[in-house]
């Protein structure tokens, strides 16, 4: 088989399970393989790190007429992209709300300790269901300010938004698109509307934040704000649930590193950060050159397809040693877990404490479970790699 | 416990403010300012600021103590 | 060979930064050997760089700054201790306390100081600072906590832009005297520097440029209350710190036969020191603000840093080649790198931005306060300076490593209006800013010749 077609079997279901060796194939490849459909594909670590902070790869769809509205600040450039985000920053991190995120971690604790009460000696759960979805799901939802009984509603726009941004070269997307667009504005005036209920009435979240800013060059627009809340409910729950599942699987799968962490819980924020070396929530993210770019030798012509591997970028031998090893106190940990350069993760410290309060509460019921099914099921997506579900008896 | 931050390095992802906010905060948009002592309560938070760091800029440790000879 | 340079005795003169980072890389590297790091301040290696901002924005304690260690050097710590002399046919270093230390491999590390006022009796007032070291910081945080009604800053460098920066912070008044057009001008160049000098005035600063101070006044009892200007004017002020840059800690080295002057000790890329004639030694190391090295991106020219990042890597580079023989020894070759931030601006620069004659603002703009500023010399990128945009930093480090050409290629999303319009980089002629001296040569005798270091006004 021939390098043109990685894109395509990479992205085919039947290699979910395990897309590593496709990586492998596509780093000795590269580092830019041109796919038959005009696209190019990147797995190599250092390639990868330089386009994503190159200032002429885009990310904006509608260069190549793939959407007609203003997407969110995701999939903005600057300087757009850098006004929409550091607004939406505001409620949410620092330089303005410093301690949002981090006075988090008491309910998020919380909600974890409710949530381990199906986790009784002898059953079988599903960590996925019963888990680490309802956990971010409960998070994000409390943050925003979204009702969390509203959860059938907003999942169905959700499950359409996310299968429409996948990575699916050899796939009619018309449909795909058609339904996501339509997910996208129900979903945004949903959120909108939620968020206007609270103008004058601000309650402690972010929708109420964004609704209330006294100074108006300070205020989102309605569609940015639909935007932007549709962006961070599916962003708050669609990834955070493939990093604490890929986390159990993980750790279910190498023993003696759960047996490490159980001795040496002080371990675990590093544990995490090897989790987004090693099993990273998202896989891929598309880039669009703005000019023809050279990399390593290839020329990207302006205005084509880039996808980035950017799990493939985190198992490249070049830049980690034994990279298909799993160690939790690995030093020099730059991994690409949550992208680098300006788009870097907007929710990565969220997703963070909620990894860690997940894994950490888990910990302790783990040590007699075993997997059920390995490999597990997956989910369709490719970009957004994880179990659709993780069965285990404990 | 004291910290260092190679700000050669760091590029303004701010992960060990959201995460250590007593620690890490900003200065003006970009800028990092930090406390090198850590204070008793935020080791934790403080390994975990480390740990996060997209560019693994934060060295902790202890100084140098001042009885060697 | 490589055995015997794994073992014997290594002594590092200067306990900061590079030799601490050093003294911890030898150890990395195998040497098992001895291992003595002298200081002369008497407290363990701590950081510089919160001096002059969390320590005097009240945030951090002075003597909280001590450095973490990557690991324990397993070394003996002369703390408080000064270097008077090294005889390296004897391979010795003199100590102020009338002991001395003999060494197989010597570090040395010394670094800098701050240049004082030049007339002692008015540096001795009581309210003027220089800063450079951790009581100085402590000096003078405690002098800005008790609110003055006014601080007179001295040279608008990096430091002195940072200390005034601190004082509009806590809400003092503050002018700064600058000789230049504007601040950071030497550093960064024309554009930048109005940016620089704008920032300042909107936050409050009263900023004169083009000016001296001719004469620090006290008021007969020892205490400074203000200062004369070369314009004629006076300023009432009741603290003044001498921000006027650094002076490099050689003087310890005027009999060694070393290349030391005013700019440094010279040594070749990979740290080795030259001696007085140019020719390398293999025992005598260097690294830190107290080198001056060739580098390849910069026409071989000899830069005399003072980084943080650069001692750092020219400390690992050292310690590497100490305990290694030749054909295994590395090269210097970190770009130079620094970073600063005051009035609200994060800036951090890349390359050499004086090596230019023009510059583009590649990305973002001066009115956003946001922007890349990329600095071209012969065709060449040769620097780039970001202003609240450091993300964008790794890409034009490529474009210098791989000395790409400059105006840089087009296409970045925010690329400024004028990007492929350079403009001339407006960075003062080097001879104008150096305070270098000449070097003469002397004798007859091929054994007898010397160099003489001639300093100049």
């Amino acid at each position: 088989m021939t390098a043109d077609t990685l894109l395509a079997r990479i992205t085919d279901y039947a290699n979910r399970p395990d897309p590593w060796a496709l990586y492998a194939k596509l780093r000795e490849a590269g580092p830019v393989v041109r796919q038959a459909d005009g696209s190019y594909v990147v797995g190599t670590y250092h390639e990868i790190a330089a386009l994503l902070h190159d200032p002429r790869m885009s990310v904006d769809p509608r260069i190549r007429g793939k959407a007609t509205h203003k997407p969110p600040f995701l999939r903005l450039d600057d300087p757009e992209h850098h006004r929409l985000r550091t607004l939406a920053m505001r409620p949410f991190g620092p330089p303005h709300s410093p301690g949002r995120v981090d006075a988090m971690r008491g309910e998020i604790a919380r909600i974890t300790e409710e949530l381990m009460e199906v986790f009784q000696p002898g059953r079988q759960v599903d960590v996925v269901d019963d888990f680490a979805y309802p956990l971010p799901v409960t998070v994000i939802c409390r943050l925003l300010g979204v009702p969390r009984e509203d959860e059938p509603l907003f999942r169905e726009w959700s499950d359409a938004l996310v299968a429409s941004a996948d990575v699916r070269p050899e796939e009619d997307s018309t449909e795909r698109d058609r339904a996501g667009d339509q997910a996208r504005i129900e979903m945004g005036r949903y959120l909108v509307d939620l968020a206007e209920q609270r103008r004058g009435h601000p309650s402690d979240d972010m929708l109420s934040a964004f609704v209330n800013e006294p100074d108006p060059a300070l205020r989102l627009t309605a569609e940015e704000l639909a935007e932007t809340a549709v962006l961070l409910l599916i962003a708050g729950h669609e990834t955070t649930v493939n990093l604490i599942t890929n986390g159990v699987l993980t750790l279910l799968r190498h023993p003696e590193h759960l047996d490490q962490l159980r001795r040496d819980p002080d371990l675990l924020p590093r544990a995490v950060e090897e989790l987004l070396r090693y099993e990273p929530p998202v896989h891929m993210r598309e880039r669009i050159p703005l000019a023809d770019i050279d990399v390593a030798g290839t020329t990207i012509p302006q205005g084509a397809s880039v996808v980035l591997v950017l799990a493939s970028g985190n198992r490249d031998p070049k830049r980690f040693q034994e990279p298909d090893r799993f160690d939790p106190t690995r030093p020099d940990n730059e991994h690409l877990g949550f992208g680098s350069g300006i788009h870097l993760c907007y929710g990565a410290p969220l997703a963070r404490i909620e990894a860690q309060a997940a894994l950490g509460a888990l910990l302790p019921h783990l040590g007699t479970a075993r997997l059920v099914q390995d490999p597990p099921p997956y989910r369709q997506n490719a970009m957004l790699r994880g179990p659709r579900h993780l069965p285990i008896q404990l | 416990m004291r910290i260092v931050v190679d700000l050669t390095r760091c590029q303004g992802y701010a992960q060990c403010v959201f995460l250590a906010p007593e620690v890490f905060q900003l200065h003006g948009e970009e800028g990092l300012l930090y406390a090198p002592a850590v204070a008793d309560g935020q080791a934790e938070r403080v390994r975990e600021a480390a740990a996060a760091c997209p560019v693994q800029a934060i060295l902790v440790g202890e100084e140098v103590s001042a009885g060697d000879r | 060979m490589t055995g015997d340079l794994r073992d014997g005795r290594i002594v590092i003169v200067g306990a900061s930064l590079a030799g601490l980072r050093a003294a911890e890389t030898l150890r990395d590297e195998g040497f098992t050997g001895s291992l003595t790091v002298v200081g002369d301040e008497p407290c363990p290696p701590y950081d510089r760089p919160p001096l002059s901002k969390q320590v005097l924005l009240g945030q951090a304690a002075a003597d909280t700054t001590g450095l973490p260690m990557r690991r324990d050097p397993d070394a003996d710590w002369l703390l408080g201790v000064r270097a008077t002399g090294l005889d390296p046919l004897g391979k010795r270093v003199m100590l102020a306390d009338g002991e001395s230390l003999s060494y197989d491999r010597l570090l040395i590390a010394t670094g800098t100081r701050a240049r004082p006022w030049p007339n002692p009796e008015e540096a001795a007032l009581d309210g003027v600072f220089t800063l450079r070291t951790r009581d100085d910081a402590a000096g003078l945080a405690e002098r800005l906590a008790a609110g003055p009604q006014r601080v007179l800053v001295v040279g608008g460098g990096f430091t002195g832009s940072e200390i005034a920066s601190a004082c509009r912070e806590r809400g003092l008044d503050v002018t700064v005297t600058e000789r230049g057009p504007a601040p950071l001008v030497g550093a960064l160049g024309g554009t930048l520097s109005k940016l620089a000098a704008v920032m300042q005035r909107n936050h409050g600063v009263d900023l004169r440029c083009g000016v001296t101070i001719t004469a620090l006044r006290g008021d007969g009892n020892g205490r400074f209350i203000g200062a004369e200007l070369s314009d004629g004017s006076r300023i009432d002020a009741d603290v003044c710190v001498a921000a006027l840059g650094a002076i490099r800690n050689v003087e310890w080295l005027a009999d060694s036969g070393l290349a030391a002057g005013p700019r440094g000790i010279a040594c070749d890329a990979g740290c080795r020191a030259f001696n007085m004639y140019g020719i390398v030694t293999d025992d005598v190391f260097v690294a830190g603000d107290v080198s001056r090295f060739p580098h390849p991106l910069f026409g071989y020219q000899m830069l005399s840093l003072e980084h943080w990042g650069n001692a750092v890597a020219q400390a690992e580079v050292a310690a590497h080649n100490m305990v290694n023989p030749g054909p295994l020894r590395r090269p210097h070759l970190a770009l130079p790198t620094f970073w600063s931030t005051q009035f609200g601006l994060n800036i951090k620069s890349v390359g050499v931005p004086t090596f230019s004659d023009h510059v583009v603002i590649a990305q973002g703009s001066l009115e956003a306060r946001r922007l890349t500023m990329v600095y071209g010399y012969q065709g060449r990128v040769t620097a780039a300076v970001t202003v609240n945009m450091a993300k964008s930093l790794d890409y034009y480090t490529h474009l210098i490593e791989t000395a790409a050409s400059f105006p840089p290629p087009p296409g970045a999303a925010d690329r400024a209006i004028a990007a492929d319009i350079p403009i001339p980089s407006d960075v003062p002629d080097p001879k104008q800013l150096s305070h270098g001296p000449t070097v003469a040569l002397t004798g007859y005798l091929p054994d007898r010749r010397l160099t003489v270091v001639q300093p100049t006004g």
